[in-house]
């Protein structure tokens, strides 16, 4: 195609995009590293088929999993999601810690355009990608179960979102074989991304697959906020809900209010861009500043949009295997809702560097501050929860108690970073990186891996190895301080963030500590595929069909591993808060209920997978400029949601008699089951039916 | 269970290596504002100092609960209290909440007292007269104007030691931001906009100064030297500039403004009155001036 054409039919799109092609003509060992990742995509994506073909998967693969609207179903697809971009974005960041560690008054193996492009991703994916899927999934796969309902309030619109969610990171991951990605970091400031000084399709990828997340995410808050105010069961009043339950409400407002100004900032610059428009332009009256106001005003809620759900997971873990009653359950509401609150007053301090008054500054500063406050208050009263209980330290356990250990560095580092004065001095620079670092592994991906350790049975009905998990623990723990306690260190000596090429030799040393530590991060990335492959092989020995193997306190204990379509055979009534808890001492647990009823769950759809490739479609002709595809592709994404509203029945009917047969069976199953003490819990004898005490 | 007697000592191990890191950092840094070579970055590492000790309140406790709870409270201890329904106590809820909020009352009132004492936009008291810079970031350069002696560096910036220094601050491209470790914060360029900072050396030496913003292929080239010396060797420099180097003109200009790293600095003996107010109103679309906060002319 001529590249003088402006009505070309693939756009600006032409055979130097790909990345095989680009390391032909070019060959160095960056174009080579940038090929090699596009190879690996590439061939990855042709075994996933290939073994889909060979184990004849592709009827189970659509109408099990990628057309079900089930949350749990839509959960564990959410949590793949997480998983495959958590592989491609750690090593990332090996490669860039490796490059680093070297480049010192050196080149180092990668270009500055190639490792411009690492940090956007490695960023954006581990945001978006990474931490936003694994805790949409999270809450998908428990929440319902713990307030007693059978699914969201809107399943379809929940697999739209999840759909959505993927297809940006599918645009992410086409970048890596078909042009190039942003240089502009994950917050993508302009004016250096605008046309003026970003030309070319990167960080129109980036505009694209965030817009459609940030889309997703939306209406996913929508989704979760509605299903916990109007599905629970009866009984299970606000103040008796999990507190997994309060974060994901927490969450899901947040998002509801946060995303959006998230979704605008990435339209209007994409109207700088595709447009000409002058909203953060340099000339013509745009100015920047805007950008960065709407852009945190998204990004700091963002933050607690991600850690909340974590701190849910922590408080359902340490309650669990401390065999004890969460400590002060109401001061930790408060504290999540204070959380929550205060995180939409706090933004400016992304920014205090900007030059506006030393008022505005300080009363910014103060507002981080006391956020502080109610975060002491969970870290104290999860502490206090493990006081006169009985700890057992499970893998989901020990990631908890790194987590408060950990998190209450990156606390100390984040009330340093609130005082405007000292943000002067290491703004931008490792200090940060090493900050927020801080904050998000163990505040986040800590807890996600906990509650993938803590779920994991009741999602796949077999335990994963305690020995693998714990290997993997270590290696995760030691990593995380080898990589980033360095990164304090160089902040602190003047080293900043995104640099390619380092000129002070005193750095070596530092950053290659550094580089040891991700690479013990990537092993335990490794160890915990390990842990999945040994556990699956070994799976008959770890089977716990009664459902509950950890003498677990809420609902979704109460029901069989994996929990049938319908979650609840009988909808339950709530006595009390720690619902099942209450339900075994009150020998409640495993009655037969008097009567059962049909139950209707809502059909199969090709809906949200329809919308989801459109979804891919239009942001890649958009990238490139394809106007007629984009066109096309946008008619396929509203022409499906209208077609869709055309269709009346949405639902079957699973008859009583059914029901009443699985379930029955399942209970004389859990009746004839050993009972488990906690000793032994991480043995075969674990068939899911824990001992009472009480 | 072989976890519970792990624990622990990792736990010291961990605070143990926190605390190596941050002394060797402290010892062996030749650069950044833990080793300050001015009043405003020694007042950093001072306020940086007092936060981390009044916070040691707050963390001390936990990194000795914690401990000593998981292993007297493990499961293996039957002697241990078992109270698996205990889930609140009025005193303790005091004292969780009480001491944080004490804590960032104590920690706001002096952030509220630093921002104010150390604002970027604040001179600097000084028995000597302000020096007055004016710096523009280019793709990937820094320019400095003297307004007062008439005289422009680029990639190397001579100041006098002991002499406030104000610097006023403008972007020619993207937004970047200005910093020299030793002396003290950074703050923001933008174009069409004036930003400010005060510094001081308060003994000679030379200084690595740089851009912490991202601004793509040659930002970690763009880095300049800072050079304090005495007002005799300063007022020497700046007449041999005046004396041996050309104007800085349209041309000179439209050279610096392509993005490029510069293998060496650069030095212009004469500079237009209003350059500097020139950059700046080049992207807001009119040549008339721009005042700023104080009312003086750029």
């Amino acid at each position: 195609m001529s590249a003088e054409s402006s009505f070309s039919l693939l756009g600006n799109l032409g055979a130097q995009d790909i990345s095989f092609v680009h390391a032909y003509e070019n060959p160095v060992m960056s174009e080579f590293i940038a090929a090699s990742a596009g190879g690996f995509m590439v061939v990855g994506a042709v075994i996933v088929i290939a073994l889909l073909s060979y184990y004849r998967g592709w009827r189970s693969l659509w109408f099990d999993w990628l057309t079900s609207v089930d949350h749990k179903k839509v959960g564990i697809m959410y949590i793949v999601v997480a998983f495959v971009m958590l592989a491609r974005a750690i090593i990332e960041a090996v490669l860039m810690r490796y490059h680093q560690s070297i480049a010192v008054n050196d080149p180092g193996i990668l270009s500055p355009d190639h490792f411009g492009q690492l940090f956007s991703t490695h960023g954006s994916i581990m945001i978006f990608f990474v931490a936003m899927p694994f805790v949409s999934g999270m809450m998908n796969y428990i929440m319902p179960q713990q307030i007693g309902a059978r699914d969201v309030s809107f399943p379809l619109l929940n697999a739209i979102s999840l759909w959505l969610t993927a297809a940006g990171a599918a645009l992410v991951m086409i970048s890596l074989v078909v042009g190039q990605f942003s240089t502009g970091g994950w917050t993508a400031y302009p004016p250096y991304t605008s046309i003026e000084f970003s030309p070319g399709e990167g960080v129109d990828y980036w505009i694209w697959s965030i817009s459609l997340t940030s889309i997703g995410s939306t209406l996913t808050g929508l989704n979760f906020a509605t299903t916990i105010y109007k599905n629970r069961a009866p009984g299970m009043t606000l103040f008796r809900m999990p507190l997994f339950c309060w974060t994901t409400l927490c969450t899901s407002i947040l998002m509801i209010f946060a995303m959006a100004p998230l979704t605008i900032a990435t339209l209007m610059l994409a109207l700088d861009r595709y447009a000409g428009f002058h909203f953060f332009t340099n000339d013509s009256g745009g100015n920047m500043m805007n950008y960065a106001n709407l852009f945190w005003l998204f990004g700091h809620p963002e933050v607690y949009i991600l850690i909340l759900p974590a701190f849910g997971v922590f408080s359902e873990v340490i309650s669990t295997f401390s065999g004890k009653v969460i400590y002060g359950y109401k001061s930790l509401v408060f504290a999540t809702m204070s959380i929550a609150v205060l995180s939409f007053t706090v933004w400016l301090h992304h920014f205090f560097t900007m030059g506006q008054g030393a008022n505005v500054n300080a009363v910014f500063g103060i507002a981080t501050m006391l956020i502080g406050v109610p975060t002491g208050v969970k870290v104290y009263d999860w502490l206090l929860t493990m006081v006169r209980g009985r700890i057992r330290l499970s893998t989901a356990m020990l990631f908890s108690i790194m987590f408060l250990v950990t998190f209450v560095l990156g606390g100390l580092t984040g009330v340093i970073l609130a005082n405007p004065p000292v943000d002067f001095a290491v703004h931008n620079s490792l200090f940060l990186v090493a900050h927020f670092h801080n904050m998000v592994i163990p505040g986040v991906l800590f807890g996600m891996i906990a509650g993938y350790q803590f779920w994991f049975p009741k999602a796949f009905g077999f335990r994963l190895s305690e020995r693998w998990g714990k290997a993997s623990f270590w290696c995760w723990s030691i990593g995380f301080y080898l990589t980033f306690m360095p990164l304090y260190a160089l902040g602190l000596m003047g080293a900043m963030r995104r640099t390619v090429e380092w000129f002070r030799p005193e750095y070596l040393g530092w950053l290659q500590v550094s580089f040891a530590g991700a690479m013990l991060l990537l092993s335990g990335f490794l160890l915990l595929a390990v842990q999945l492959i040994v556990s699956v092989r070994q799976r008959e020995q770890r089977r716990v069909p009664a459902g509950d193997p950890w003498d677990g306190r809420s609902l979704e204990w109460s029901n069989s591993a994996p929990p049938p379509e319908y979650n609840f055979a009988v909808i339950p009534q709530v006595e009390a808060r720690d619902a099942f808890s209450w339900m075994k001492e009150h020998k409640k647990a495993y009655l037969s209920p008097d009567n059962y009823e049909d139950i209707t769950v809502p059909k199969n759809s090709m809906v949200a997978p329809v919308i989801g490739v459109a979804a891919i479609v239009f942001g890649f002709a958009l990238v490139w400029h394809i106007w007629w595809l984009a066109i096309v592709s946008f008619t396929g994404i509203w022409g499906t949601v209208i077609a869709r509203s055309f269709v009346t029945e949405t639902e079957r009917v699973i008859p009583a008699s059914e029901v009443r047969a699985d379930h029955e069976a399942w209970l004389a199953r859990v009746r004839e089951a050993p009972v488990t003490p906690r000793e032994r819990e991480d043995t075969s004898d674990n068939v899911g039916r824990a001992e009472v005490l009480a | 269970m072989q976890g519970n007697l792990k624990l622990p000592i990792i736990v010291k191990r961990c605070a143990a290596v926190l605390l190596l890191v941050l002394m060797s950092a402290y010892a062996g840094a030749s650069d950044g504002f833990i080793n300050p070579a001015g009043p405003v970055a020694a007042a950093l590492r001072d306020h940086l100092i007092f936060i981390v000790l009044v916070m040691m309140i707050v963390i001390v406790p936990l990194f000795i609960a914690l401990p000593w709870t998981l292993w007297h409270y493990r499961i293996g201890n039957k002697k241990a209290d078992y109270q698996p329904n205990w889930e609140f106590s009025w005193p303790l809820e005091l004292l969780i909440w009480g001491l944080p909020v004490i804590i960032v009352g104590v920690l706001g009132w002096k952030l509220w007292e630093q921002t104010f004492e150390l604002d970027p936009y604040k001179p600097l008291a000084a028995t000597e007269p302000l020096l007055e810079v004016q710096a523009v970031s280019l793709d990937w350069k820094w320019v400095f104007i003297y307004p007062e002696q008439g005289i422009v560096s680029v990639n190397e910036l001579m100041i006098v030691t002991g002499r406030p220094v104000r610097f006023r601050l403008t972007s020619g491209t993207v937004m970047q931001s200005f910093m020299i470790p030793r002396l003290g914060g950074q703050i923001y360029t933008m174009a069409g906009m004036v930003t400010q900072l005060n510094l001081m050396a308060s003994e000679p030496g030379e200084f690595r100064g740089l851009n912490t913003q991202y601004n793509g292929m040659g930002f970690a080239n763009q880095k300049f030297l800072a050079r304090a010396v005495s007002q005799d060797e300063f007022d020497a420099w700046a007449a041999s500039l005046r004396q041996s180097k050309p104007p800085l003109d349209q041309t000179a200009w439209a050279q610096l403004t392509k993005p490029s790293v510069l293998p060496a600095p650069q030095f212009f003996g004469s500079v237009a009155d209003h350059f500097f107010a020139g950059v700046v109103a080049g992207f807001t679309g009119g040549g008339h001036h721009h005042l700023i906060k104080d009312g003086s002319e750029l």
